[in-house]
């Protein structure tokens, strides 16, 4: 049964370019994917080990960077006759270096978490992503500063036998970003239930009592802040080379803000959570759209929709339908776990 | 009953100090393998504060806590942990938001040994292991008794239960000595003679049990040995029957009058 949605879920992402034929919506689609598998990455973090990083576009943002200038190659002066260059390098390597640095990142915003939680580690992340923000804007020579990174090229893979194929253009792209998601998915999923995530989980619940029985709570969190790093870093890497221009304002607060939303909303803690979260707020501005209404007006109804879902779901719109099926399936059974954390392993 | 005699953990004129309140000053005493010893005294004398230092949870400001053979002072929780030392907290201390089985499987931690790239790799190992552990929590829930509920959220059990789910997640960590807090506290007699019996059953298969309790029936019945705490002082140590009759004992439970009224 439940594998059997899961199958019937695959069929139908596979098959969107076959019926959309609007490049357009592939485009909203695309990207709305791409924040999606960075909401993914906020969840490990959020969601499961509990701590808010409100500073996560800055792992997404060094993603984009990063992938962007090892495409492109660069040459800047690290002492005034030093100078480092770097000759343009294929797409899937720097995509690697991306995922690579944003994770040694997301080491580092780890281990400062160390000492400290809760409050102080959302201090922390924000300060990270607003240095990395004044970085990207200052250092001309590396980033451009506000000129940003253009023409940055596109994914291309060479399979032995076959002709070089680029992802260029709204289906390759789509697909792309499908797979990406998927594997990202595969990843959480397997971590979060394991020993490793039940750690985390353990950290977050009741973290005394967790090192009571020998878990050593700081590794999980690290291990959490670097898978999660580097995931968000792969979600940068893929938009720098779709979108192919990366300017500071990758780093942008409101970013963060729409990746916790979608965490938020979708149902923290949970693996389906962020997907549906991500797929409700990344399209919902697109579909406000197309009914005309006015900017002012589709802001409004945004944030009265965040509203309602805050305040009426208060552990988001996944566990709530899981409650609310758990209930339909066996009304004679004691009421269902309704609390954040526990549906991880009901829904898929 | 008390096992070989050979001494598991030593505690050595250790004192523990909250900025200049001293709540602890230079307490020694041993316990044995295989032996149940009991901290008693009345509120404040610092026998929680005891059993912080010996698991970590809080520094030493002087002494020596040595447990077969190694130094605990300074070491991490988790380590403390690892070298068998695992405790239960006074106030209950669940992962409320899990499943009973959930919990146990979070206290089998020191029993998984896969590594993450095994992990995100999905290796056949990961899930023999996975099937291995919940064999294992099911043992340990059979242990206490709780194996019924182990479908239940934490949050939903009966305090009873509870209390028996703390006691399973210690015990899922293979401790060698096992320190209880309380573990009685709010109970009813009915669950108080099943905490008893269970006990019994822990100390049956060897493992040294270091309890702070405050139910005296339980303690006179249960313990190999008394150590009575007042004001930060070992006052008495011995076994349950001299401990009962002793003046300073009395004395510090019931106060100088009642000492005198009986003298």
């Amino acid at each position: 049964m439940r594998r059997l949605a899961i199958l019937a879920l695959l069929a139908l992402l596979l098959s969107v370019p076959l019926w959309v034929g609007n490049f357009y919506v592939l485009h909203v689609l695309i990207v709305t994917g791409i924040f999606t598998i960075a909401a993914m990455s906020l969840n490990l973090l959020l969601g499961y080990t509990g701590q808010l990083s409100l500073g996560h576009a800055v792992f997404f943002g060094i993603g984009a960077y990063v992938s962007a200038l090892v495409s492109l190659g660069f040459a800047v002066h690290l002492a005034p006759d030093w100078l480092v260059t770097l000759d343009p390098q294929p797409v899937w390597l720097a995509m690697l270096c991306a995922v690579a640095i944003a994770g040694l990142c997301g080491w580092a915003i780890g281990r400062v978490s160390f000492k400290v939680r809760g409050a102080y580690f959302v201090i922390v992340t924000i300060s990270f992503a607003e240095v990395a923000r004044l970085v990207a804007l200052n250092w001309d020579e590396l980033t451009q500063g506000p000129m940003a990174l253009n023409n940055i090229p596109p994914l291309a893979v060479s399979l032995p036998g076959l002709d070089e194929f680029d992802f260029i253009g709204k289906v390759p792209n789509y697909y792309l970003v499908l797979v990406a998601a998927i594997l990202a998915y595969v990843v959480i999923a397997r971590l979060v239930h394991s020993r490793a995530g039940r750690a985390m989980i353990a950290l977050k619940e009741n973290e005394p009592l967790a090192s009571s029985v020998g878990i050593e709570v700081t590794r999980y969190l690290v291990l959490a802040a670097v898978v999660s790093a580097a995931i968000a870093g792969a979600a940068g890497a893929l938009y720098a080379h779709y979108i192919q221009i990366v300017d500071p304002n990758v780093f942008m607060f409101l970013y963060t803000v729409t990746m916790v939303i979608m965490v938020v909303a979708g149902g923290k803690g949970t693996l389906a959570g962020p997907i549906v979260g991500g797929l409700i707020f990344g399209l919902l501005p697109e579909v406000l759209r197309s009914f005309a209404i006015r900017p002012e007006v589709q802001w409004v109804a945004y944030g009265v929709l965040m509203i309602l879902i805050v305040y009426l779901l208060p552990n988001g719109i996944v566990p709530a339908v899981a409650s609310l099926w758990n209930r339909a399936g066996r009304a004679d059974a004691p009421a269902a776990p309704t609390t954040g954390s526990s549906p991880g392993r009901i829904v898929p | 009953m008390s096992g070989d005699g050979k001494t598991a953990l030593s505690v050595d004129r250790l004192s523990i100090r909250f900025g200049g309140l001293t709540a602890v000053e230079s307490m020694t005493f041993d316990v044995r393998e295989g032996e149940v010893l009991s901290l008693i005294g009345p509120n404040g004398a610092g026998k929680t504060s005891a059993f912080n230092a010996i698991t970590g949870y809080l520094p030493a400001a002087s002494g020596e806590i040595v447990y077969r053979g190694v130094r605990l002072n300074g070491l991490k929780p988790s380590r403390i942990a690892v070298l068998g030392v695992v405790r239960t907290f006074q106030k209950t201390s669940v992962f409320a938001g899990r499943t009973v089985l959930d919990n146990i499987l979070i206290g089998l931690h020191l029993q998984s040994r896969q590594s993450v790239l095994a992990i995100i790799l999905g290796l056949p190992s990961v899930a023999r292991e996975e099937r291995r552990l919940v064999e294992q929590a099911r043992e340990v829930l059979n242990f206490v008794g709780i194996e019924s509920h182990k479908d239940k959220l934490a949050s939903s059990l009966a305090y009873g239960e509870l209390r028996m789910l703390e006691v399973a997640v210690a015990l899922a960590a293979r401790p060698t000595l096992l320190l209880l807090d309380e573990p009685v506290a709010g109970m009813n007699s009915t669950e108080t003679m099943n905490f008893m019996a269970m006990l019994g059953r822990i100390r049956a298969r060897g493992v040294t049990i270091l309890l702070v309790e405050h139910d005296m029936k339980m303690v006179m019945r249960i313990s190999d040995r008394v150590v009575c705490l007042n004001q930060g002082h070992i006052i008495a140590d011995g076994p349950p029957a001299d401990i009962q009759r002793h003046p300073d004992v009395i004395r510090a439970y019931l106060g100088e009058r009642h000492a005198r009224a009986q003298g």
